[in-house]
């Protein structure tokens, strides 16, 4: 009986210990990110390399170290496999002991990463993948989706030139999860709005020549080509479509843009194009501040994704040093209840379902004539608040949110 | 209106238009690779990376040194040539004794060290640029209205194509050629220079890969990655026609296009598909290719 209450008694204690450091404690003395990214195929230059080198300046602006403990960055390639960063994300967690995970491009990764994240109880950070799944059906208590993902795009540019008279639409889209995702949520705002669809094209990914598709596009007689492509796909979609004059008779709408394909098409190509982005360098003294810090780096401008994987390591290691601790549940806790207020962000908020909800903005490609020199690319319309352009809780599919 | 199983004549024809340019460039980049295989029994991997390289070339042109299209369309193959020239020199010669299999990795070595070289200098965004000014209109055809530079595409690359099948089919230096690939030594008794004979031909063989990437330059993404994308489509094409067959190579080639032209119409998902599933069943019917020899 003497020996039940002792041992009882030792493993209350023992219980309580284990509680107290998880809560107050930064576990084995390092705070420990790892990075899980495309770092040399069609997705590494709007994130890649330079998105690891603003999760460093993140790391360095908050001082190196955490109540001296040492913040480390660790990141990976996951070459646009999921099997890949799937198995380097278990490995990271079980024997490098990761406190928080970034998933980088790729929708189809970064769905893989949530679920192993939230298998390990880990903070995951998801920045370029746009699905709106991550926060939607397959949300997780521990996934965070940070820059964009595809329900905002839609309802920026769709409803944007829906508004603007351009009623009927055709689909050039990716024939995978990230491009029907696209189109599908897009679709629903056109329709919603009183458009019409008149069709689609479904393109392989990486298919080099668009013309046949844009001509078929073209016989619809819509008013608007949605391109729901990305990356390389839809640099060769707009090349082809201003070579065959497919501009005169409709308008193209390009879903998802980065600033690296407008750099790379140039202002003769795209201007007049108007498209979604929770992000531009020149917006203000604090971007533009930031941008110079990472351009004397990095060579280039930084894009969107960029900017937000700064943010998002910035916010958890405000997290990590508010609540002393680096374990899932406490900083998810902290993450939840505190405003978003950086150079990316303005009173940003990650809701309950992981949604950082944050004001995107509608931008038009500059004429040339407008532009003052390279990357100086984009007017911005307007901005749209973020409550109307994310998935809203009542309408979310999350199994989080209490109904 | 006169419709082909349900869409007009007139988009019938358009589409088929557009799959001969694509045919145009898978033509001239398998007919650089039949050239080499035929002659040197080398797979060369490295035709994609290559024929990025010329494309690369175009636009540096412009960019650094402000020599416009036409110069950089008889420039970049040339040194897009020498710098195969060096490859065989240096690197291959050594592997002709060897199994097929190593000059295969060798050259998918080169294209992952220049593929990785641009890469790091100049991401895979891409670079712009323009279509030479003169080429820049477009044409109405009264089934299409089709872009001038284009039609230009698949003029250049069909006369290219034919006076290569024409040099090494029908003519002296041709013979030489191909006599020399048959039984070297005898070849060298006649006091021809056997050895350089290959590296040139090895060298005009990628340049015609620096051509078509000239070629593409204006109407595709100038990305590192370009010539992977495009690459393993042409091998396909290269062993549908019959590996090292020269008239194989060009009739495949323009004849493939077509098909994927067609096939980006009735069943746009499977246009990247559908050059392979004719592969698959010429080899399954025709093992050396639909003009190749049986050994």
């Amino acid at each position: 009986m003497k020996l039940r209450t002792l041992s009882a008694a030792l493993m209350l204690a023992g219980f309580g210990l284990v509680s107290h450091s998880a809560l107050a404690n930064i576990s084995d003395d390092v705070i420990r990110i790892g990075f899980i990214t495309d770092m040399a195929s069609v997705y590494s230059d709007i994130d890649g390399p330079g998105g690891i080198e603003a999760a460093r300046m993140a790391i360095a602006d908050a001082g190196g170290m955490i109540n001296g403990k040492k913040i480390e960055l660790v990141f990976a390639d996951h070459q646009n496999k999921a099997d890949v960063a799937a198995a380097k994300a278990r490995e990271w967690f079980d024997q490098q002991k990761i406190d928080m995970l970034i998933g980088g491009t790729n929708s189809g990764v970064n769905l893989a990463l949530a679920g192993i994240a939230a298998e390990k109880k880990k903070v995951f950070m998801a920045i370029g993948a746009a699905a709106s799944d991550l926060t939607g059906a397959q949300c997780t208590a521990y996934t965070v989706h940070w820059a964009y993902d595809t329900v905002a795009l839609a309802r920026g540019t769709g409803s944007a030139i829906v508004k603007a008279g351009g009623k009927s639409w055709y689909f050039l889209t990716a024939d995978y999860a990230f491009g029907h995702a696209l189109e599908r949520d897009t679709a629903n705002v056109v329709k919603a709005a009183g458009g019409e669809i008149k069709g689609q094209v479904r393109a392989p990914l990486n298919s080099s020549d668009f013309s046949s598709f844009l001509l078929q596009a073209q016989s619809s007689k819509a008013q608007i080509l949605g391109l729901a492509n990305a990356g390389g796909d839809t640099i060769n979609s707009i090349k082809a479509a201003n070579e065959f004059g497919i501009g005169k008779t409709m308008k193209l709408a390009g879903l998802l843009i980065f600033i690296n394909d407008i750099h790379s098409l140039g202002l003769n190509v795209t201007q007049g194009m108007q498209f979604t982005d929770g992000w531009y360098w020149d917006q203000n003294d604090e971007t533009r501040a930031w941008s110079t810090k990472f351009e004397a780096k990095l060579k280039r401008k930084p894009s969107m994704i960029q900017a937000g994987d700064y943010s998002a390591v910035s916010f958890y290691l405000n997290a990590v040093k508010a609540t002393g601790s680096d374990d899932g549940d406490t900083v998810m806790k902290w993450m939840k209840s505190n405003k978003v207020n950086d150079m990316f962000a303005k009173n940003g908020y990650v809701r309950e379902d992981g949604r950082m909800v944050h004001d995107m903005f509608l931008m038009e490609v500059k004429k040339p004539s407008e532009s003052k020199g390279p990357w100086d690319y984009y007017k911005q319309i307007a901005v749209l608040p973020g409550e109307s352009v994310f998935t809203t809780l009542a309408e979310s599919t999350c199994k989080l949110i209490k109904k | 209106m006169i419709t082909i199983f349900g869409i007009p004549l007139q988009a019938f024809l358009g589409q088929l238009l557009l799959g001969l340019v694509n045919g145009s460039f898978y033509a001239i980049l398998s007919l650089g690779l039949a050239v080499i295989f035929g002659l040197l029994n080398v797979i060369n991997f490295a035709h994609g990376a290559l024929y990025m390289f010329g494309a690369f070339l175009a636009w540096m042109g412009l960019a650094y040194f402000d020599l416009n299209y036409w110069v950089m369309l008889a420039l970049a193959p040339l040194i897009v040539g020498f710098f195969g020239i060096l490859i065989e020199k240096f690197l291959l010669k050594h592997l002709y004794k060897l199994d097929h299999l190593y000059g295969l990795l060798l050259t998918f070595g080169i294209t992952l060290l220049m593929e990785g070289l641009f890469r790091s200098f100049y991401g895979v965004s891409g670079q712009p640029y323009s279509t030479p000014e003169a080429l820049r209109s477009a044409t109405n055809l009264g089934f299409m209205v089709l872009p001038n530079y284009r039609a230009w595409v698949v003029v250049a690359s069909v006369v290219v194509c034919l006076l290569t099948w024409f040099v090494i089919e029908r003519t002296r230096l041709g013979a030489v050629l191909r006599a020399g690939t048959e039984n070297p030594r005898l070849v060298e008794a006649f006091g021809v220079n056997v050895p350089l004979m290959i590296t040139l031909t090895y060298g005009f063989g990628v340049a015609l890969a620096g051509f078509a990437g000239v070629l593409a330059a204006p109407i595709l993404q100038i990305s590192p990655l370009m010539g992977s994308n495009l690459i393993i489509v042409v091998f396909a094409v290269v062993v549908i026609g019959g590996m090292g067959s020269i008239l194989g190579a060009i009739v495949t080639g323009l004849g493939l296009g077509l098909i994927e032209g067609l096939t980006k119409v009735f069943w746009p998902e499977a246009s990247s598909t559908v050059v392979f599933i004719i592969m698959a069943i010429v080899l399954l019917l025709r093992p050396a290719g639909l003009f190749g020899k049986e050994k």
